[in-house]
């Protein structure tokens, strides 16, 4: 298969990129993140799986503090994220995000969008932000729709808008967030083509999906959680042909059933 | 379809069909008639009830229209010119008294010689309204910059005035003109400038008073910069504080000392003479302009996290709308005057506009906290994802979007308080409506005379909030971003 093979030549640093130490969190009382343990390298792409409710979404979202975990430790790129707002806007500046529902800003043209942020956060000239965002929108093959507002636009093109947006602010990690939950058979190819693009490239990503098939094409390693734990993780081959929990089993047996 | 199944005709389209343009609307009025009129029994009827009141309303009021008379000194006069030409017995509206005594309705008793400056500010003001409220489209700017050069030059040379103020005026609307073909951007520094500007035409006085008004804020950003790389929240307090005592103790003294060596001076008006629509416009717009930004701040202080500030906006807007706006304006006429040290004397208009910016922002805080809780919580998501930080969030993000969803509400509010200014009749103030008419009836030529001042002064308010209607629906489907 041609993506083993360039699964083969990326290449993961040794350097860490997040570093999760026995993180905790709860919603009211409800403990939904127990002792989570992750260490990602730099260049690591790794797919978070399992049943809806199982925390994947609130462990990403901890990740660049859009939810607030209450004990333990998230380091990313050497900053931890605390209570002070200075980091975690850096944080954030340095981290892109997918979410399920795009986001987008529908008061703004697809342009606008993307050149937002760098402009305002990283204070980068209008003109050189427009020339990156274009060159993203050229990468996600939709150059033709710079002028266009978000909600001209079919659900596949405005989460390539999003993943452009995203890029824009040149992060060192990607987090997807179901990216392609909300979308037609039809678009889900033209989306997960775009992330595998990126995967190629050596961003380090953290993708929560039920797209299997991508997983297995350019992951490297695989985490499957459940009620708000870390249940197995290990490389896509042998999470895919060889898991080893009952739950593991159960729920590819599920998902992989039909 | 059905009777080419796969099993008896297979079938492979080879050549997609053009697209083809819609049936053609059958219009024509019996077909509308039909349908919008008289579409059922129930519909018959209501039509048939709704043309009868019609005609009963046109009926009862149409000699009396009809026969108005625009050109009488007194109401006795009226009637004698309506019972010779119509005969005894008939009625007629006496439309006169409008033209006897339009000056007072539109500018209560202004002097005279002076009208002039009322009509100057507000040609100005639509200067600097223009990038503002007409920022995207040049078609609007030039009907109503074209509109206002022509009707304010020609109402002030009517009125009479000096050669230097109609050349000033000449002079800034043409510059308007130029911005607004050239770059609209032009006019922010005069639409900002515009305000004291405008108190200053009206009131009058030195011109070193608002100059030294303006001269506040500008010190206080001068420590905010001395200040601000160091301590952000410090400088923060320390720029308005700085503001707040130079206005206090130092502006009033440096202007007078200032008027002692240049004077700068146009003959003071004082604000009793004010009245009719001068003052319920003065009191609107300077309403309106204030209590956006007040309604904003309040809004998003209810929505904060800070549980100090959430309970200070919330007990702000729930006291401010649950007390009637008169008891306010009573307020600002009779208590504010036991609580202010002795001697202070605070203009009564600018008492009055306090008191209704604070009513009007308090709803407009709300109307605004709807739009904020109707955008997706995708949307602060995303901005807080891409590293905006709160300001730059709520300024680029959610207001834009939030302000929009609230139009409607917005100009409600906007229009509601512009009607409330006719309540300043309460405090002794000449509102066109009740204080105005009483004035013109004081007189025994125009004793017994109510309808026609009402219609009148109706009408104008009509045209204004009318106007202010037309302006949302505009902003509204030029700000409509999907479906295009």
């Amino acid at each position: 298969m041609s993506e083993r093979t360039t699964r083969q030549q990326m290449t993961i640093s040794d350097e860490v990129a997040i570093d999760i130490r026995n993180m905790n969190k709860w919603y009211g009382s409800f403990h939904v993140l127990r002792d989570i343990d992750l260490t990602v390298h730099r260049g690591e792409r790794i797919v978070i799986a399992g049943p809806s409710g199982s925390g994947k979404s609130t462990l990403i979202r901890c990740i660049n503090r859009l939810e607030e975990h209450q004990s333990g430790h998230i380091v990313v790129d050497g900053v931890e994220l605390t209570n002070d707002i200075k980091n975690i806007d850096k944080v954030r500046s340095e981290v892109g995000m997918v979410f399920q529902h795009f986001n987008l800003f529908p008061h703004l043209t697809v342009l606008e969008n993307c050149t937002l942020a760098p402009i305002w956060v990283r204070k980068i000239p209008r003109k050189q932000a427009e020339a990156t965002a274009r060159r993203f929108l050229e990468k996600v093959k939709i150059p033709e729709q710079a002028d266009k507002y978000p909600g001209q636009l079919s659900g596949g093109q405005q989460q390539r808008v999003a993943i452009a947006r995203s890029l824009c602010m040149q992060p060192k990690i990607m987090l997807f967030d179901e990216p392609t939950s909300a979308l037609d058979p039809e678009m889900i190819k033209e989306v997960l083509d775009t992330m595998i693009e990126l995967a190629e490239e050596g961003m380090t990503m953290i993708c929560v999906t039920h797209e299997m098939g991508f997983a297995q094409a350019v992951a490297n390693r695989v985490i499957f959680m459940d009620q708000g734990q870390i249940v197995e993780q290990n490389s896509p081959t042998e999470f895919f042909n060889n898991p080893k929990s009952e739950r593991t089993k159960l729920f590819l047996s599920q998902i992989l059933g039909h | 379809m059905s009777d080419t199944h796969a099993q008896t005709v297979p079938f492979v389209r080879d050549t997609m069909l053009p697209a083809a343009s819609p049936p053609d609307r059958q219009s024509g009025a019996i077909r509308w008639l039909r349908e919008n009129l008289f579409s059922g029994p129930v519909n018959t009827v209501l039509t048939i009830l709704g043309a009868l009141i019609i005609w009963f309303l046109v009926a009862t009021f149409w000699d009396w229209f009809a026969h108005s008379v625009w050109n009488a000194s007194s109401l006795s006069e009226c009637r004698e010119i309506i019972a010779a030409t119509w005969g005894e017995g008939a009625r007629g509206a006496c439309f006169a008294v409008i033209r006897e005594r339009w000056n007072q309705y539109v500018f209560g008793f202004y002097p005279p010689e002076l009208y002039w400056r009322p009509t100057m500010t507000f040609g100005l003001l639509m200067v600097a309204l223009a990038p503002v409220l007409f920022g995207a489209s040049l078609t609007i700017r030039r009907v109503v910059l074209g509109i206002t050069a022509i009707v304010t030059l020609a109402a002030m040379m009517w009125l009479g005035v000096p050669a230097g103020w109609l050349a000033f005026t000449a002079v800034v609307l043409a510059f308007g003109f130029l911005a607004s073909e050239r770059n609209i951007a032009w006019l922010l520094p005069f639409s900002i400038v515009y305000p004291l500007l405008g108190v200053w035409f009206l009131w009058g006085g030195t011109l070193w008073g608002p100059i030294f008004v303006l001269a506040g804020p500008v010190l206080g950003w001068l420590a905010w910069r001395l200040l601000g790389s160091r301590a952000p929240m410090l400088g923060v307090v320390v720029a308005a504080l700085v503001t707040i005592l130079f206005w206090l103790f130092l502006a009033g003294d440096a202007a007078t000392d200032a008027q002692g060596l240049v004077p700068l001076a146009i003959e003071p008006v004082r604000s009793d003479r004010f009245g009719g629509f001068l003052l319920s416009l003065t009191i609107g717009v300077a309403g309106i302009a204030l209590s956006l930004p007040l309604g904003i701040v309040l809004a998003l202080a209810r929505r904060s996290d800070m549980f100090l500030i959430k309970s200070l906006a919330v007990m702000f807007i729930e006291f401010i709308r649950g007390v009637p706006l008169i008891a306010l304006l009573f307020v600002a006429s009779l208590l504010l005057n036991y609580f202010l040290p002795p001697g202070t004397s605070f203009d009564i208009i600018l008492r009055v506009i306090i008191m209704v910016t604070i009513f009007a922002a308090a709803y407009m805080a709300e109307v605004i906290r709807g739009g904020l809780a109707a955008l997706p919580k995708g949307q602060y998501e995303a901005a807080d994802a891409l590293g905006l930080d709160y300001w730059k969030a709520q300024r680029l993000i959610v207001l834009p979007q939030a302000l929009k969803i609230s139009i409607p509400g917005i100009v409600s509010t906007f229009i509601g308080m512009f009607k409330d200014t006719t309540l300043v009749t309460f405090v002794g103030l000449y509102d066109p409506l009740k204080s105005m008419s009483d004035a013109v009836r004081a007189n025994i030529a125009w004793k017994g005379i109510y309808w026609e001042p009402f219609i009148f002064v109706g009408a104008i308010f009509f045209l204004i909030c009318f106007g202010m209607s037309r302006y949302s629906m505009y902003l509204e489907r030029r700000l409509q971003r999907d479906h295009r």
